[in-house]
């Protein structure tokens, strides 16, 4: 799949999603159950996004790097309720700098 | 437009006619806009972290910027380039992409209720409902002003974000080598913080505990990106089994869906 398809691809299909709950009857989505699952998707996307991001290397191999420093000092500025911003550029700060002084 | 006899059930019955209904008061209609305003901001800013990151996956400028205006969906787009920047396949991003996006769907069902439109307006409010408009619009105690601030956030958050992509995609393209900046640390950590705000209940919890496991368990068995795929089995065995104890809750509950603080930059 080319670079193309995938920008064009990803971007109709985000918005079939968006327009389908404009067109579609609410009982498709009726039920706790269906609810839950549905709510709970976006989480287990995300924290698989996050396992991967933080741990994957070539080929699907795990690694422990400058990465999980990075991620560890995230937590800590989401526990003390920072800025989306200063969160993400404070993580590549500290992978960059580990990386400088030549770990991870 | 009239919306004479457009109240909805439920409706303060302050709206005597179609003309009172129409006009918001002045204080009201300047909070809405503030709150509009600023949560586009704010969202906005971290468009810039979107735009770096989507160049150093390899992606150019613009196919980095027609994402940020053509899928508009800060947890699909960050998927995208995600799985692409660590050599996943073109299928596994779109179909993370997709599956992280079902969520706006949800959030749909309750805007169409409120905005009630038809035609080009309707494409247009689709393409607006995300995490931030819903959050806004449904946050408001007048359905007028819920429809203001749905356009207004929907609007702000729009211009914003695609004007910071732009800015972050050159920037990125400057940068050059990404590692060496740690902007594939700064990928998981805007992951991190994206979840973060999701993670309120226990079911929640358990939810991430089980993908994360899922997700390494299975990374060096799988072509890359479809360990992320998999996790979609967390959110089922979850969701079926283990919030059995929460059925109350929600059907006290209407829109348990809806996560108001989600992605809004708090």
């Amino acid at each position: 799949m080319s670079d193309w398809t995938i920008v064009l691809l990803s971007s109709a299909l985000a918005f079939a999603t968006k327009l389908a709950g404009y067109v579609v009857p609410e009982s498709w989505v009726e039920g706790p159950r269906r609810r839950r699952v549905l709510a709970l998707l976006p989480v287990a996307l995300l924290a698989g996004l996050v396992a991967i991001q933080t741990f994957g290397g070539d080929g699907g191999s795990l690694h422990v790097d400058a990465r999980l420093a990075a991620v560890a000092v995230a937590v800590v500025l989401l526990l003390v309720r920072a800025n989306f911003l200063v969160v993400v550029i404070a993580a590549a700060a500290v992978a960059a700098g580990l990386r400088a002084i030549g770990w991870g | 437009m009239s919306n004479a006899g457009e109240a909805a059930p439920g409706e303060p019955s302050t709206a005597g006619d179609g003309t009172a209904y129409d006009e918001l008061p002045t204080e009201t209609r300047r909070s809405v806009l503030r709150q509009s305003l600023s949560v586009g901001l704010a969202t906005g800013a971290y468009g810039i972290s979107f735009g770096a990151l989507g160049v150093s996956s390899g992606l150019s400028i613009l196919q980095t910027s027609l994402l940020s205006v053509l899928l508009f969906s800060g947890g699909s787009q960050f998927a995208v380039v995600g799985i692409l920047g660590a050599g996943g396949t073109g299928s596994a991003a779109v179909a993370t992409s997709t599956l992280l996006g079902v969520r706006n769907g949800l959030y749909a069902l309750q805007t169409s209720r409120l905005l009630d439109v038809r035609g080009w307006r309707r494409l247009a409010a689709a393409h607006l409902t995300i995490d931030e408009s819903t959050a806004v619009a449904v946050g408001q105690d007048l359905r007028r002003a819920g429809r203001l601030g749905f356009w207004a956030t929907g609007l702000a958050v729009f211009v914003f974000w695609n004007l910071m992509t732009l800015l972050g995609a050159f920037v990125g393209n400057a940068l050059g080598d990404p590692t060496r900046w740690g902007l594939d640390a700064a990928a998981a950590a805007a992951f991190t913080a994206l979840l973060w705000p999701r993670l309120r209940s226990r079911d929640a919890a358990a939810t991430m505990v089980l993908a994360i496991a899922i997700a390494l368990l299975t990374s060096p068995l799988l072509p890359v990106g479809v360990p992320v795929i998999l996790t979609v089995l967390a959110a089922l065995v979850v969701g079926l089994t283990g919030g059995g104890r929460h059925e109350r809750a929600d059907e006290d509950d209407p829109e348990p869906d809806l996560d108001p603080g989600a992605e809004v930059a708090r």
